[in-house]
């Protein structure tokens, strides 16, 4: 067999030691756009901060490749032909494949605004180089303006503040992380980040640049040195496209992983996902999602019969020492409990936990995920206590001695 | 591989599997000097309700979620079967404790976080287990 991974990141990670659990020998080959051995991507903002180093943001241990016998190029691909089942490369190589896996990832999104491409110091924060090239770029005294009050532009935002006093983040949405966070949760982070020095401009946008100002839709300006865009990012679907595979929100893939075009495989921040809290097909660039997804895609690849229908949309993010951990989706009903600086929202509906969000408090979370992804009936438990606290005891007897009394 | 498991019928919610584990932490043999005054952060908790009480640890599971979700690489899952954390390379993200079905993963004392890691650099197996009067912890393959 020749397995062929377009991309070098978690979803590869994934593929790699799934085809290596069923397959020990086939060749493996991994066309890398980056120029490095496969890193922990979400790791770059704790780069910036000095709280990791880059030998420390490994993913995987020095040997990796080698004692997986994969071989590495640092030689992009440029086009896959699905029915000769060869993909060219940058550097002008033609390789062929039994089974290709796509793990192109992701690449953030840079709105038309009048004046950006002009600004002189400008960033945007997804790689290792983003982040080399933005530290490097930092002084004491730089006002950093970031767009975008996202996962990325707030950690960002708090790597930056390490080294320059004057951060600024401006969104149009009306409050920090809209895509995890109610009105009601986000009060309190944004409280936090004041407090911490990040200076915040909600329900505005910035409408033009010039020089180094912007101009935002409300009229006001803001000077700025360094310019950070992370307005979000957007499935890097195109090679896909081009070979003529189906791209809905992402590269479209079964429960297999596998895409329209047989033995291509699809897996992490290209491809699309089914959520199962909601019952919606998504973009989720997640890391976990794109490492299951690249495992199971992997297991087929070799000739398994594995699934991945367990995603859900789940974030763990923290700021200045405020832990925010949230899962599943805002839908149904709500409890809510606010107590010494944390809070927690669970979203249920008739007989299931849909979502939560945890501020502070963040104790045993993952029991509350486990309710969401594998749908457990609320009538099986005693949902009260759970509400209150999250904890096995609010199981049966039967279903505690499945989880603790025997091997998971 | 051997793994720890729990029998909730014999456990009397004495709390010193919590104890032994910190104490198996910090190190040292007298339980008085090394934990009175301090609260500890034991890598295995009992749950307690109204009829039933129970102690809860990382079931090193087969298809560990907190490996695969884990956001450095830190946590790892060893040719043995024993799930580790890398503390030093674990920047506490807390992806883990969002992922773990049984909430056995929590914020360490000293930063990052931790688990159970069945005492492996320690003679004499797990030390809750050891130290569990009424055997309703048990370590068995």
């Amino acid at each position: 067999m020749e397995y062929l991974i377009i991309g070098n990141s978690v979803a590869a990670a994934g593929c790699i030691e799934g085809i290596r659990r069923r397959d020990k020998t086939g060749a493996i080959t991994v066309l890398s756009k980056e120029n490095y051995e496969m890193y922990a991507r979400p790791l770059i903002s704790y780069l910036l901060a000095g709280k990791t180093t880059e030998d420390k943001m490994r993913y995987r241990p020095i040997g990796f490749y080698e004692d997986n016998n994969v071989s590495l190029l640092y030689d992009p691909a440029a086009a896959i032909d699905v029915r000769a089942r060869t993909v060219e490369t940058v550097g002008g190589r033609r390789l062929s494949y039994d089974a290709l896996l796509l793990a192109t990832g992701a690449r953030p999104i840079v709105p038309p605004i009048e004046g950006l491409d002009k600004v002189k110091h400008r960033y945007t924060f997804l790689t290792l180089d983003d982040a080399r090239a933005l530290g490097a770029s930092l002084r004491p005294d730089s006002r950093v303006l970031i767009v975008g009050a996202g996962l990325i532009g707030l950690k960002c935002a708090e790597a930056v503040r390490h080294t320059c006093a004057a951060v600024t983040v401006i969104d149009a949405a009306d409050r920090v992380l809209s895509s995890i966070l109610t009105r009601e949760a986000a009060a309190s982070v944004e409280a936090h980040l004041a407090h911490n020095g990040i200076g915040l401009r909600l329900n505005d946008r910035a409408a033009r640049f010039e020089g180094n100002t912007a101009y935002l839709a409300s009229g006001e300006t803001v000077g700025f040195d360094i310019l950070v865009m992370a307005v979000g990012v957007a499935p890097e679907t195109a090679l896909a496209g081009l070979a003529g595979i189906e791209i809905g929100r992402g590269i479209r893939i079964d429960a297999r992983g596998e895409t329209s075009a047989k033995n291509v495989y699809a897996a992490g921040d290209c491809a699309e996902t089914l959520d199962v809290s909601s019952g919606t097909v998504k973009n989720m660039a997640l890391l976990p999602n794109a490492y299951m997804q690249g495992e199971c895609a992997g297991l087929n690849m070799a000739g398994g019969r594995a699934v991945f229908d367990r995603a859900i949309p789940m974030n763990a993010i923290g700021f200045f020492g405020l832990h925010i951990l949230s899962a599943g989706s805002y839908i149904g009903s709500t409890y809510t409990e606010t107590a010494d600086g944390a809070y927690k929202c669970l979203f249920y509906d008739e007989n299931a936990l849909k979502g939560f969000i945890l501020v502070g408090d963040v104790e045993k979370a993952g029991i509350y995920t486990a309710l969401i992804r594998e749908r457990t009936p609320l009538c099986e438990i005693d949902f009260e206590l759970v509400k209150q606290k999250p904890s096995l005891i609010a199981f049966d007897r039967a279903a505690r001695r499945e989880k603790l009394g025997r091997a998971v | 591989m051997k793994r720890i498991y729990v029998r909730e019928e014999w456990c009397l919610g004495c709390h010193l599997c919590e104890y032994y584990c910190a104490l198996a932490d910090r190190g040292g043999k007298d339980m008085a000097r090394q934990l009175k005054g301090i609260k500890i952060k034991p890598r295995i908790r009992i749950e307690e309700g109204k009829e039933v009480c129970f102690a809860v640890s990382c079931r090193h599971c087969t298809e560990p979620l907190c490996v695969k979700s884990c956001l450095t690489g830190a946590i790892k899952k060893e040719g043995a079967g024993v799930v580790t954390v890398d503390r030093e390379k674990c920047v506490s993200c807390y992806t883990c404790i969002l992922v773990c079905p049984y909430g056995a993963l929590s914020p360490a004392e000293r930063g990052t976080v931790q688990k159970c890691e069945l005492c492996a650099e320690k003679p004499g197996g797990p030390a809750c287990v050891g130290h569990c009067p009424n055997g309703a912890i048990v370590y068995e393959e």
